[in-house]
């Protein structure tokens, strides 16, 4: 079947007068796995339940396969079409199998058809196990992967995830991912996938949305909302570190000269002389060196001197903030940061490569 | 010391021996307190879980005078459905004043706030996401509130037990409407006070300690119930 599953017209929800959402157009094609990330409080799980039918915009309409939603009394048949998750397991008191089950039997389903369902779906998620058990006694991964199954075997038409691992400790969040994905992978099935989480849309997203603040601010695959962010907001949250507003100088054969505090960049992207722009660079893209211990390499036409304010470890590497007039991010394994003999307060010349920065044009 | 020994004593003989008429007010106490209960659950249970799900202007007034009718003294009770049901009063033409069924509608009236109330907070008390995750599972509207209110199931069995423990063991509403007439409408606590004042202590711990019991069984019941649905 052509055409999107689900799509919003000129959407805005507002509590109490004050505006949550604004969507002025969404459309989420057949088989797709949207991931809608942006940080806490931006909409993101009321744009959710605007999809699976469980809220009313305040203006604007949801389109389900191009039709419109039908007033409330006639709501039921479509939202059987769809199944939710959310952060909490929010299982009923019972047993695993009752609660997976639960959805099948709200539907009214042939009782062969019930417990076939149900043994499959709990088999996939590896809970076949625990089918006799209470869901008090679960622990909080088991009884995410009750809730995932409870909405898979209803076999949806759309999915809707909303932080379904924001609760997680992180093997337990990994394990369940990586099922998730191959489930997806398998099934193709419609998902709208909610997360505050980058990694999570990167893993599961064939698409992804950035929200903030109530707008959706950019939808591609996830390699260009991360590569190229389309305003500092955005590039901020995918976590472009460093972002300097600068202006174009002039512009040769491809590489645009770019003035940023004092500094002059080469930047090999399509700009014009003349032009404000933000210069976003990820805390990957820079290298340090000591001062004038090594030559950096040549196709870094970009090399800054300044000095290392401080850095903090995060997983294997340390995230550096390097000040050089601006400050600047730059992330750097802990084995070169000893090798280098890197420390607080040391001298060090930055570099990255023309191609390094993406540059956002600024109004 | 010695007045309870003895009252009791004669109390138990009493009890073995079947007393025809401690019988009958046993059975009518039982007959008219369950019939309000039942009748106040139809219409608490709905009306509770009405309150704790809907969202409406005056909803919290509307919640704030079921909690004060939850400590409606009974005497009081008695005293408005009596004038309801006096032979002048807006209902006089049923002529039900001094029959059980006015004692099952004052006590109704008593019973009806404390259910309703408690299944306000038993309803209130689940967590407000589990009504979204149950639409977001296809559940219709009338499937919600089945599935909350059997999430809510221990605390509404607590709710019954206070219906029930509140209206057996009454007295103001029964003596007012009921009149404690012989073989008609003496229930439990009436005739204990009529035993009491005659001095007829025996009979009046007799029936105490039925009165008791009877409470004991039907909440034993209840907790029962109740406690089952606790094992993991």
């Amino acid at each position: 079947m052509s055409g999107p599953v689900l799509g919003l017209e000129k959407v805005k929800v507002t509590y109490d007068g004050l505006p949550v959402l604004e969507v002025p157009s969404l459309e989420i094609q057949e088989g797709v796995t949207l991931a809608v990330i942006g940080p806490n409080g931006a909409g993101k799980s009321t744009l959710l339940r605007l999809l699976g039918l469980l809220e009313r915009p305040t203006e604007g309409r949801v389109l389900f396969r191009g039709q419109p939603i039908p007033p409330s009394g006639k709501l039921l048949s479509l939202r059987r079409r769809m199944a939710s998750v959310f952060q909490e397991p929010l299982l009923i008191d019972g047993t695993v199998e009752e609660n997976v089950s639960l959805g099948l039997r709200l539907r009214h389903a042939d009782r062969a058809e019930v417990s076939r369902r149900v043994r499959e779906g709990m088999s996939t998620l590896g809970i076949g196990h625990l089918a006799k058990r209470r869901t008090r006694t679960l622990s909080g991964g088991e009884a995410q992967r009750v809730s995932l199954a409870r909405a898979l075997v209803l076999d949806p038409e759309v999915l809707l995830l909303d932080e379904p691992f924001a609760a997680l400790d992180p093997p337990t969040r990994e394990g369940l991912l990586a099922d998730l994905k191959t489930i997806l992978g398998k099934t193709r099935m419609t998902t709208i996938f909610v997360t505050h989480d980058r990694d999570e849309a990167l893993a599961l997203g064939d698409r992804v949305a950035v929200m903030i603040e109530g707008r959706i601010l950019q939808v591609d695959v996830p390699e260009r909302v991360f590569a190229s962010p389309v305003s500092e907001q955005v590039a901020r949250f995918v976590g472009v570190e460093t972002i300097l507003p600068g202006h174009v100088r002039s512009v040769r054969e491809g590489l645009a000269t770019v003035e940023v505090a004092g500094w002059t960049l080469e930047v090999a992207a399509p700009l014009t002389a003349g032009e404000r722009v933000l210069v976003c660079l990820r805390p990957e893209e820079i290298t340090l060196f000591p001062s004038g211990a090594f030559a950096a390499p040549s196709s870094a036409r970009n090399q800054l001197r300044g000095t290392v304010i401080h850095h903090l470890p995060t997983g294997p590497l340390y995230r550096v903030t390097i000040d050089c007039g601006p400050l600047l991010v730059a992330s750097v394994t802990r084995r070169s940061w000893e090798q280098l003999g890197l420390a607080d307060g040391a001298e060090v010349v930055v570099s990255f490569k023309a191609s390094a920065p993406h540059v956002i044009r600024r109004a | 010391m010695e007045l309870i020994w003895q009252g009791t004593k004669q109390a138990l003989l009493l009890l073995v021996h079947g007393d025809a008429e401690v019988l009958r007010i046993t059975l009518l106490s039982l007959q008219v307190s369950g019939t309000a209960t039942l009748l106040s659950l139809l219409v608490g249970i709905p009306l509770g879980t009405f309150l704790a799900l809907a969202r409406f202007p005056g909803r919290s007034i509307a919640v704030s005078l079921v909690n004060t009718g939850m400590g409606l003294p009974p005497v009081v009770v008695g005293l408005f459905v009596g004038i309801f049901l006096w032979r002048s009063g807006p209902l006089g033409f049923l002529e039900l004043l001094y029959t059980p069924t006015a004692i099952v509608i004052a006590q109704f009236v008593i019973a009806a706030p404390i259910v309703t109330g408690l299944t306000v907070a038993a309803v209130q008390q689940l967590n407000p996401r589990l009504r979204v995750q149950l639409l977001g599972l296809g559940a219709s509207r009338l499937q919600v509130v089945w599935l909350l209110l059997k999430e809510a199931r221990l605390p509404l069995l607590a709710a019954v037990m206070a219906g029930f423990g509140g209206v057996i063991s009454e007295i103001g509403a029964s003596m007012m409407v009921g009149g404690n007439i012989y073989r008609q409408t003496r229930v439990l606590t009436t005739a204990t006070v009529l035993e009491t004042s005659k001095g007829n202590f025996d009979m009046a711990i007799a029936l105490s300690l039925l009165l008791l019991l009877l409470t004991f069984a039907v909440n034993w019941t209840l907790t029962w119930v109740q406690q089952r649905g606790r094992r993991p």
